[in-house]
């Protein structure tokens, strides 16, 4: 079993190896979770803290009822209320926190590069639960996982990612793990919601639906990040349905048992449309929040087992 | 008292030479120079086969004063700059509030020269506050002392106003500093776009903002006729158009920050706060189109754009940080970068670091000249050092440089004949 990295803050970060590691352990707490049971004790005695500096119910939610899952001792801290609002800076933050001598801390926020900022001033492990538009490691680690355990395989597959590139975290995670494990990887979008250089790193770039999903075998869609719309990238969200929205119409480019994917929360009408995002035959949707719990699971597991190796040390 | 410095490699970027020779100074001037047998003076300093050249004149340096003295004062930048090499700053407007009154400049002009050992010559503000509606009292503050006049990085957008700040400003003769950047483009990014930017997900400018800011500001010069510099280009993309303004004769400099010329996009690396300035670190491709172009000429001016953050604003996420970084005494080191890698030769970066910033405003020293002001500096160009961020004198240490291998260092520096770093040297 490999896996190294001391933090999560990054798919960038990680091998090929670390990655099927991570995703091998798990598959067994799929099955615990699916079990009546539902519950470890390999994070007993360890304290995990939950710092949200941006809004999610989901993700803190998948955290949190991992790391319960796992028997730790879990906080959920909620940063919006926090002393950061009456100008605490982060470092002095993750310095009180350090004085509670937590063992994982998972920490989303809205800046890129804050999560990588905290974890060169705690000593315990720091999970990136989503920094800015930079990464997501959990959401692509969970997609990964969805992928293969549909398609029998993480490798040589045709994948389009599709929409709002250019504010996903979630899309850039992606790229990077599925081009580390050799999978053609496109993504598909309006040309003002592209990244700049992103052909780059490697992937081919669609501006048109049709041609980006022909003969794929994973169609995942992103969430359009209405927030973030104020500089006039799409003319109206009826234009964009029209053009980027997944229809059945442009679904029928994709191979026939390709799969859908979206990490949530939906625009329904907006990015996919909401019979296809209900199919359970083409709609992976709910798998992916299922495999979300696993996959946080093993990584906290596995950053524990190296955080206990390095106190043994 | 006459002092005769003997022995040194003289570097005129005059005459573009540099050779062994001998200066005598006299009343705070360069009375006499040769390179063969020095005369007989009772007050030698055997500078034992090292460079001295004009003092630095930096066009480009932030003090804290007024407002953010904890982040830099005039002792301590002119302690910087004195270790520096730097002889003349010419200090920025972009302060708290901003200076924009003959009041506020009379009161920097005597905090500075209270309190430095070197020439400090302010800039004002262009526009009332900084904010680009009103133009300031030009005329006062030139009366008042105000060497140039400049918004910095607030960029001044409506173009009427700047128009007539610009015909104003060449009624009299004064000079525009401006930072070229179209500012819609560029708000709110924190690097350059490109690959970088787009693993690192941050939010970015394109290089053509630049361009096009300069672009605004040439066809307005053509307009007016005014005096104009470009405080700190850092794009290839930029260079034709000045290149064609110099040409059409317009009056027309450009300069050029050290951190532009010595680093580039991917030295920020997981988000080090201390390499994000403004405007950002650009590709390596625009990092030596920049150098060529000092090389060539085409840049005039190399400065510090010293901007000095205490550790609060930097440590912070890359976004929120603060932009800037401390470089009055890295300024010689890294630019001697660029010719112990046989880039620049070092009459070119003398041109560039002092004589021609003291032309572009209209001051005596930059030379080696008789009858100059005998501000000089005194370096070993090999002296091998690691750079300490906490072993400088600035006030603030937010430098790229931390924990760098830096080649040439700084033995002495003069002011009107008088040493005001280094004496000791002299004394062994």
């Amino acid at each position: 079993m490999t896996f190294r990295a001391k933090h999560l803050l990054g798919i960038e970060y990680l091998a090929p190896d670390e990655i099927t590691t991570l995703l091998d352990l798990a598959e067994t707490y799929v099955e615990l979770n699916r079990s009546k049971t539902k519950h470890s004790d390999v994070l007993a005695g360890l304290t995990q803290i939950n710092m949200f500096f941006e809004n999610s119910t989901r993700t803190q939610a998948s955290f949190e009822l991992a790391g319960k899952r796992l028997g730790a001792d879990v906080m959920n801290m909620a940063m919006q209320a926090s002393s950061t609002k009456k100008g605490e800076t982060l470092i002095d933050t993750a310095l009180t926190l350090n004085a509670m001598h937590p063992d994982l801390l998972v920490v989303r926020h809205p800046h890129s590069g804050a999560v990588n900022l905290l974890a060169e001033k705690v000593n315990c492990a720091v999970l990136n639960a989503g920094d800015g538009f930079h990464e997501h490691p959990t959401q692509a680690l969970l997609d990964a996982l969805t992928i293969r355990r549909a398609k029998g395989r993480l490798h040589r597959l045709s994948i389009a990612i599709c929409g709002d590139i250019a504010h996903s975290r979630v899309a850039r995670s992606n790229l990077i793990l599925l081009g580390k494990m050799e999978n053609r990887v496109r993504l598909v979008g309006p040309t003002t919601l592209m990244p700049s250089q992103i052909s780059e790193f490697g992937v081919e770039v669609f501006d048109d639906m049709r041609e980006g999903l022909a003969d794929v075998d994973v169609v995942m869609m992103l969430r359009l990040q209405k927030e973030r719309m104020d500089g006039g990238f799409i003319p109206s969200e009826r234009e964009y349905y029209h053009r980027y929205g997944l229809d059945a119409e442009k679904l029928s480019y994709a191979k026939p048992d390709a799969i859908v994917m979206h990490p949530g929360p939906m625009n329904r009408g907006v990015e996919i449309d909401g019979t296809i995002a209900d199919d359970i035959n083409r709609s992976v949707i709910q798998e992916q929040v299922e495999m979300g719990v696993a996959v946080r699971m093993a990584a906290m597991d596995l950053l524990a087992r190296n955080l206990r190796n390095r106190s043994a040390a | 008292m006459k002092t005769l410095l003997a022995n040194a490699i003289l570097i005129d970027p005059e005459d573009k030479t540099e050779a062994l020779g001998w200066l005598l100074l006299d009343a705070g001037l360069i009375a006499d120079k040769g390179t063969g047998t020095p005369p007989a003076c009772t007050n030698t300093i055997d500078c034992r086969g090292l460079h001295l050249a004009p003092g630095i004149v930096d066009i480009g340096v932030k003090i804290g004063e007024p407002g953010e003295r904890h982040k830099e004062s005039f002792r301590t930048a002119g302690a910087a700059a004195a270790a520096g090499g730097v002889t003349t700053m010419i200090t920025r407007p972009d302060t708290s509030p901003a200076l924009d009154t003959p009041e506020a400049l009379e009161f920097v002009t005597r905090r500075a020269n209270e309190a430095a050992p070197i020439n400090i010559l302010p800039m004002a503000a262009l526009t009332k506050g900084r904010l680009g509606h009103e133009m300031v009292e030009i005329g006062f503050l030139t009366d008042a002392g105000a060497i140039a006049f400049s918004d910095c990085d607030h960029v001044v957008a409506d173009n009427k106003v700047f128009s007539r700040a610009l015909t104003y400003a060449k009624s009299l003769g004064a000079l525009v500093i401006a930072h070229p950047q179209d500012p819609n483009m560029s708000k709110g990014a924190a690097v350059t776009s490109g690959k970088f930017a787009s693993l690192r997900g941050l939010p970015a400018v394109s290089p053509m903002a630049e361009r096009m800011g300069l672009e605004r500001d040439l066809a307005l010069v053509e307009m007016t006729g005014a005096r104009y510099h470009a405080d700190t280009l850092s794009t290839a993309a930029a260079l034709p158009a000045l290149q064609r303004a110099k040409d059409a004769g317009l009056d027309v400099t450009a300069g050029v920050s050290i951190h532009h010329l010595t680093l580039n996009e991917l030295d920020v690396g997981d988000y080090r706060t201390f390499f994000k300035v403004k405007p950002p670190l650009r590709s390596e491709d625009d990092r030596l189109a920049m150098v060529d172009a000092v090389a060539t000429g085409l840049i005039d001016i190399i400065s510090s754009m010293h901007t000095p953050q205490d550790e609060e604003s930097k440590r912070l996420p890359f976004q929120e940080a603060a932009s800037g970084a401390v470089a009055l005494e890295t300024l010689l080191p890294a630019a001697l970068r660029l010719v112990h890698s046989e880039l620049i030769d070092l009459p070119t970066l003398f041109a560039a670091l002092a004589l021609n910033p003291a032309r572009r405003l209209g001051l005596p020293c930059g030379r080696l000249a008789i009858g100059a002001p005998a501000d000089l500096v005194l370096f070993d160009i090999n002296a091998p050092f690691v750079l300490d961020r906490f072993s400088l004198k600035s006030k603030s240490k937010n430098t790229p440089f931390d924990g760098q291998r830096m080649q040439g260092k700084v033995r002495m520096s003069f002011v009107a004949g008088h040493a005001i770093f280094g004496a000791e040297y002299a004394d062994h």
